[in-house]
């Protein structure tokens, strides 16, 4: 797996997916669970016409499928504890240095003195029985399928039916929506199946229930079974067949392609882009059936956003990723990282300045995104000429409030399916051609 | 582990592999089948713990050797004054991590293979032994009621 630094948060707001309210607004927008959604997790507050936002990070950032949360709570801050014995390298951060009291104590060659185990607790170094525990079970599933990625995923796949110009059906929202985070999870525990060894020697991914011996592979391989196989049949028969195909290849994508070649080229960072991007166009193609513009270019705004994050993620790790084989970028191709990192970033703002011709939003979208696009611009282009800890830190949180503003900017600029009516046009546009530009 | 115990018990990761060892329950009517499963885990696991622990001692190793070098040419000593370690910042540290990784790509190449076939191998057997377990429990049933 590869991963997201955690962000000091203090609190978690769990998103209560309880309530649906649809209420006509004067001007006959929909307003939907979606923006609800959002409005609940983001803090925005609008300060002399710049929108800045209070985020709490890691609940509120739409991010890669790919990327999992770290659990910072099972960890235990240990930066005072290294001081006095310094380890060979620098001390670059607090998880790096958590990295180093690891290695430390793992290596039995250090003339060192041991090192206080103040990180783990003394449960950690006890023996456990491998059996069956059911109480435990909803905890565990939820750290095999990477419960709150899942989540993250689903409000993408959630941001892409809302975009789309179609009047919204609420069954079928949560329909596409359960049987993507279904797909989601499955996808997840298998990838979690083929990477115990590795996930072992990684200090973010080394409390994952495989790695522990919390569940065995047969379990986590009957729990993907279980889940991805009622959710493509949901989104096949539920949805339509184009979302459940897309669905199922996206599974396929992930754990077939993207996780062995994470060890074997730099490619999949370009495969894992596409996995992340697919979860949007499946909401879209659950709105509307079809695979319009509207749905690639919101694929390619979430397959753009994928670079900037991960590249700059990527940037602090590559001691773990170079010890456990993981061939990325950052660490054989560092040039290379930076320079598609920037390159991205610049693309986010062509494809935000697209959304209107294609007629999913009104013009004031790539007016108003502009400030937080060229904001990622400037800070990737930081990252691409520093190259340090820094920059790349910066990059990476920003990318993380950057996607759900963006997608929140794009909702509210979101041309309305009813104006269009008016104009004569069919909502969800034919669907002959893909790149239709309708004009006003 | 206690020697009443009719299960598996699992440790804590290994300094040098940082993998888990697991001590395995060998039950006494142990089937062919079972005997099969727990062999493959027992083999797996000790092949697994002598690859990451000669590679973890490697890297460090290799890691020690680039850092006095580097420190060498820069002309400084492996310790300063205050009797500290030097240490290399990242962007030095990163030309190791590039050649460290292109210097084991093909071991770790086999290593996959070899991993992803005794996982598979690992899981179908669990599955098999799973369903005989399932079976038989579902024959004792039937036994059970019908008596």
């Amino acid at each position: 797996g590869l991963f997201v630094w955690r962000l000091r948060n203090t609190g978690i707001q769990q998103i209560p997916c309880q309530f649906v309210h649809l209420y006509h607004v004067a001007n006959n927008r929909l307003i939907t669970f979606q923006y609800f959604n959002f409005l609940k997790r983001m803090y925005v507050t609008r300060c002399n016409k710049v929108l800045s936002q209070r985020a709490k990070p890691k609940s509120d950032s739409v991010v890669s499928p790919y990327h999992e949360l770290q659990q910072l709570d099972q960890e235990k801050k240990v930066v005072n504890k290294i001081s006095p014995v310094s380890p060979v390298h620098q001390l670059w951060s607090e998880t790096s240095s958590r990295n180093e009291l690891r290695e430390m104590k793992s290596a039995a060659e250090t003339e060192d003195s041991v090192i206080p185990v103040g990180t783990e607790s003394k449960e950690d170094r006890r023996w456990k029985e491998m059996k069956l525990r059911l109480d435990d079970m909803p905890g565990i599933l939820a750290r095999l399928s990477k419960i709150k990625l899942t989540a993250l995923v689903v409000s993408t796949a959630s941001a892409g039916f809302a975009m789309a110009p179609v009047p919204f059906e609420l069954t079928c929202f949560l329909l596409a929506s359960f049987g993507t985070g279904l797909a989601s999870c499955a996808a997840n525990s298998i990838n979690q199946f083929f990477e115990v060894p590795f996930d072992s020697n990684m200090n973010r991914t080394k409390n994952r229930p495989l790695v522990r011996g919390q569940i065995s592979p047969l379990l986590a391989v009957c729990f993907a079974a279980s889940c991805g196989i009622p959710g493509i049949a949901l989104l096949t028969l539920g949805v339509n067949p184009l979302t459940g195909a897309l669905g199922a290849f996206n599974i396929i994508l992930y754990t077939c392609c993207y996780t062995p070649l994470k060890r074997m080229s730099i490619v999949n960072t370009w495969v894992g882009a596409v996995v992340g991007a697919i979860p949007p166009v499946m909401g879209w193609t659950a709105a509307t059936g079809s695979l319009d513009a509207g749905a690639l270019l919101l694929g390619g705004i979430l397959y753009s956003w994928q670079f900037p994050h991960f590249n700059a993620l990527s940037w602090g790790l590559r001691e773990d990723y170079s010890r456990g084989g993981y061939c990325m970028m950052s660490v054989t191709h560092p040039g290379l990282c930076r320079r598609v990192a920037l390159r991205h970033c610049l693309s986010l703002i062509g494809l935000s300045t697209v959304a209107p011709v294609l007629d999913i939003t009104t013009w004031t979208f790539p007016i108003i995104s502009l400030p937080i696009n060229l904001y990622i611009s400037y800070l990737g282009f930081r990252f691409y000429r520093d190259a340090d800890r820094s920059s790349s830190r910066k990059l990476f949180f920003c990318s993380l409030w950057h996607l759900p503003m963006l997608l929140l900017v794009m909702f509210t600029c979101k041309k309305s399916v009813l104006k269009k009516e008016d104009k004569g046009d069919p909502p969800g546009g034919s669907h002959e051609t893909v790149m239709e530009i309708r004009l006003p | 582990p206690p020697a009443h115990s009719r299960s598996d018990w699992i440790g804590p990761p290994d300094t040098h592999s940082n993998l888990r060892p697991i001590i395995f329950y060998v039950p006494p009517e142990e089937s062919a089948l079972e005997r099969r499963l727990r062999e493959a885990r027992q083999e797996a696991q000790a092949s697994n713990q002598r690859f990451w622990a000669r590679h973890n001692r490697a890297f460090r190793q290799e890691k020690e050797e680039f850092i006095y070098s580097r420190l060498k040419a820069k002309g400084l000593e492996m310790r300063d004054e205050s009797g500290q370690k030097a240490t290399l910042n990242a962007e030095e540290m990163a030309d190791f991590y590039k050649d460290f990784l292109s210097k084991n790509f093909k071991k770790h190449l086999q290593y996959n293979r070899d991993w992803y076939k005794r996982n598979f191998r690992i899981t179908f057997l669990m599955g098999q032994v799973a369903l005989v377990r399932a079976l038989r429990w579902l024959r004792w049933r039937k036994k059970n009621v019908e008596q």
